[in-house]
């Protein structure tokens, strides 16, 4: 596979994760934070942790937005579905999260909810296409990459004038997320960001300057192939023992400056910011999620089904998904990690989703803490 | 003088013709289903007979009879490589091969979904007539039967396989040792990409094809060699992940596995690679585990080699002592990590 | 979110579509979030759209990279 293949190359990564070793400095520890999910997976998957030295050490950070999702969110969609009658469209990676009252987006389904998962979001407004007679919902998640299809499908549904479609917009945002971690009381030190790779795509590396200048934090924007993942966690390294705080683009071959500027003016057309979201694990953040405009009312499953009010759920007593996703825990120092709480019966999302930091552990990794 | 008429009977019309209710009855529309579209296709001495059972006989001193039966419900009904048909008689004379024994009879049931296309029945039954004859393995019984539309997916088909196991020759999950080697008979992923090909809301084109197929003369080739095969698996629903897991688990052992000789096609990996699957988890419906003393690798391997469907395969790793019964793996990168059972049904990952 | 592969474009569709390929794997996906798309170029594909084009130049530097970075130092 072109541009894949070449940059998962054995023999570059034993290089690479060579130099890291040798430029690493013995009394010093590096603990990097890594902001998109797919990195997270990616370190797990193609065993690079395994790869690292000691003292670098990977934090993974709140980057999978099915982590961040709270309960309360998901319960909305669950109610959509089971009291609405409306045909729920989500991507796969929601359906197994634990919400309310025993359920789960899968679970309803088992309970005669029409809940139909969708690999983009064309399938689901094909879905409302196809079935004029019925009240279609889309359960829009993700970060900035996953917002500009969304924008799209909310303008194609506009122009074509569907009454029948609607979005429950949990889309956020990933600067918010990065100052939340890097300003909260007694946060874990971090000396270096690894900046998500498709996000970047799309708001281009100019924005982390905000970051870089105002916390003296090095963040280097990786691809997220496993060959791109090491030369970032390298060049993040040099960076540290320089004392400088640079925004680096690793992934040049996709990321620019100011990224895809048609995909943003799409966003911006459609959806405006929240005065504030609660996210899982961060609390309430100011201005970082997304709502969709009032030009747009009528795609708002949130305005056109009046009783639907948020309301917020706590996690489970034993669940940790909240000091893991700000970096404070590791999933095996949750009580119920691999016990209780696993895959087949997950407790928290962050054991769900395949790029949450528990699934990706325990999947991966768990021979190394047994 | 008297004469009666011929009787005339309105043939099945299986061009337009559906299920229906009737054709499970047991009444004469059943009859005339089962003659016209089963008998005529599996047509052997035993069903000619007519009979609700068949009389088999024994094995040959020493050797002793292996049973086995699956369900099976894939859907689509028809992808790229085969159908449901054909799966139902391969992924059956699998499971008895699996247990070091020669495939001899198949049974196969079938539950009909009311409206069902007859002329996809009348292709469904062919295929599996073609898959019996071409791996020598009759149907010498069956069922049918009709549930009203809407209880089942077109059709369900559940086949039981019997056959003979010499003495001496009993593979089995717990019989993996440390020490011993992890072969793979072919190419991994090809049959759930064909599938997923298929499926709704994930289609996408490609040249996938299933590999569905009978393995039994393979494993007869393997036995030949005289090797000792401590165990033979074929990977199924949740792909070679699952299938060594098991067996480490089963054998209370660890495994060690090399990614870089895993076979696979490139366009599976691709295909994966789109829809966010991990090709471990994959299944597969052509491919057989083996797992060996170390001394009868490449015998083994030789032999497997040589066979048509087996000559992409490759050793894979090994077993080693590991009281946690981990299978790791090394990956293509050189790291390590682990290789875990599949979680529930496999959920495209959207990242 | 994060899934994304390259891909090469093979044909150009009415409503702004285009069919992709990835070692012989073809999708139909989305270029309405993208510009100037030829055939031949490769996109960054994530949940059915095109999100970037891919530079081809800067995947080579970037290649190149990783062998000097990567020749220890």
């Amino acid at each position: 596979m072109k541009y894949i293949d070449e940059f998962r190359d054995g023999v570059l990564a034993e290089n690479l994760a060579n130099s890291i070793s040798i430029e690493s400095r013995s009394d010093r520890i590096y603990r990097l934070m890594e902001f998109c999910g797919g990195h997270t997976h990616a370190l797990s998957r193609y065993g690079l942790l395994s790869m690292l030295p000691e003292n670098v050490q990977m934090i993974h950070g709140p980057g999978c937005p099915v982590c961040v999702l709270p309960i309360g969110r998901i319960d909305l969609a669950i109610r959509l579905a089971l009291e609405h009658d409306v045909i729920l469209c989500s991507y796969g990676d929601c359906l197994r999260v634990p919400a309310s009252d025993h359920l789960s987006l899968l679970k309803a389904k088992a309970q005669g909810a029409d809940i139909r998962m969708v690999y983009s979001a064309l399938d689901a407004i094909n879905v409302a296409t196809q079935h004029t007679d019925r009240d279609v919902v889309f359960l829009a998640i993700g970060f900035e990459t996953t917002t500009p299809p969304t924008a799209s499908i909310i303008m194609q549904a506009n122009d074509a004038g569907l009454r029948n479609f609607s979005v429950l917009c949990n889309h956020v945002l990933t600067l918010p997320a990065m100052e939340a971690i890097l300003t909260q009381p007694g946060g874990v030190p971090l000396q270096g960001l690894v900046g998500p790779a498709h996000v970047s795509t799309v708001i281009g590396s100019q924005p982390y300057q905000a970051i870089t200048t105002r916390f003296h934090m090095p963040i280097v924007i990786s691809g997220f192939e496993p060959l791109d993942l090491l030369q970032s966690i390298l060049m993040l390294l040099r960076q540290v023992n320089e004392g400088r705080a640079d925004v680096e683009n690793e992934f040049t071959r996709a990321v620019t400056s100011a990224g895809n500027r048609k995909a943003q003016a799409m966003v911006d057309e459609v959806f405006e910011l929240r005065d504030s979201f609660e996210w899982r694990g961060l609390g309430s953040l100011p201005l970082s999620g997304l709502k969709i405009r009032a030009a747009y009312s009528t795609f708002d499953a949130e305005r056109r089904y009046p009783n639907l009010s948020y309301i917020s759920v706590q996690d489970n007593k034993a669940c940790e998904c909240g000091a893991i996703l700000r970096g404070e825990k590791k999933p095996q120092e949750c009580n119920i990690f691999g016990t209780v709480c696993t895959p087949e019966n997950p407790v928290g999302s962050c054991m769900v989703s395949a790029e949450g930091a528990c699934a990706a552990h325990y999947t991966y990794g768990r021979h190394l803490s047994a | 003088m008297n004469r009666s008429k011929s009787a005339y009977i309105r043939p099945l019309d299986i061009k337009n013709g559906r299920v229906e209710i009737n054709h499970g009855g047991g009444g004469r529309a059943s009859a005339q289903l089962i003659e016209t579209l089963f008998v005529a296709a599996f047509d052997n001495e035993y069903l000619r007979q007519g009979n609700d059972g068949v009389i088999l006989p024994l094995p040959p001193a020493g050797g002793r009879l292996v049973m086995s039966t699956d369900g099976h419900v894939v859907s689509p009904l028809f992808f790229p490589g085969g159908d449901i048909g054909s799966l139902a008689v391969h992924g059956t004379i699998n499971d008895v091969a699996m247990m070091g024994a020669k495939p001899l009879w198949l049974s196969a049931s079938f539950i009909l979904e009311e409206g069902l296309p007859l002329a996809d029945l009348q292709c469904i039954v062919a295929s599996m007539a073609q898959a019996s004859k071409t791996a020598g393995v009759p149907v010498v019984c069956g069922d049918t039967k009709v549930v009203e539309r809407g209880k089942a997916d077109g059709l369900y088909i559940a086949t039981t396989g019997v056959g003979y196991v010499a003495e001496g020759v009993a593979p089995s999950g717990d019989s993996a040792c440390a020490g011993d080697v992890i072969l793979l008979s072919g190419t991994i992923g090809d049959h759930g990409m064909a599938v997923m090909s298929k499926r709704e809301n994930m289609e996408f084109e490609s040249t996938i094809k299933s590999d569905s197929a009978s393995l039994h003369s393979m494993v007869a080739d393997m036995l030949a060699t005289g090797a000792k095969i401590h165990v033979l698996r074929d990977p199924t629903r949740g792909g070679l992940a699952t299938t060594l897991n098991e067996i480490a688990k089963q054998s209370g052992v660890g495994m060690v596995i090399d990614e870089a000789s895993i076979p696979i096609n490139p366009t599976v990996a691709a295909a994966c690679e789109f829809l966010g699957f991990d090709p471990l988890h994959v299944a597969n419906e052509g491919k057989l585990v083996a797992i060996c003393p170390a001394a009868d690798a490449e015998k083994l391997l030789t032999a497997i080699r040589s066979h048509p469907i087996g000559i992409h395969a490759a050793q894979i790793g090994e077993v080693i002592k590991d009281d946690s019964c981990f299978v790791q793996m090394k990956t293509s990168l050189g790291g390590r990590r682990m290789v875990d059972w599949l979680t529930g049904d496999q959920l495209p990952r959207i990242c | 979110m994060c899934l994304a592969i390259p891909a090469i474009v093979i044909e150009l569709r009415p409503n702004d579509m285009a069919r992709i390929e990835l070692d012989g794997v073809r999708k139909d996906i989305s270029l309405s979030l993208v510009e100037d798309v030829q055939v031949g170029d490769y996109v960054i594909v994530h949940v059915g759209y095109a999100l970037q084009k891919l530079d081809s130049e800067e995947a080579a530097e970037t290649l190149a990279l990783f062998a000097e970075l990567g020749r220890t130092s």
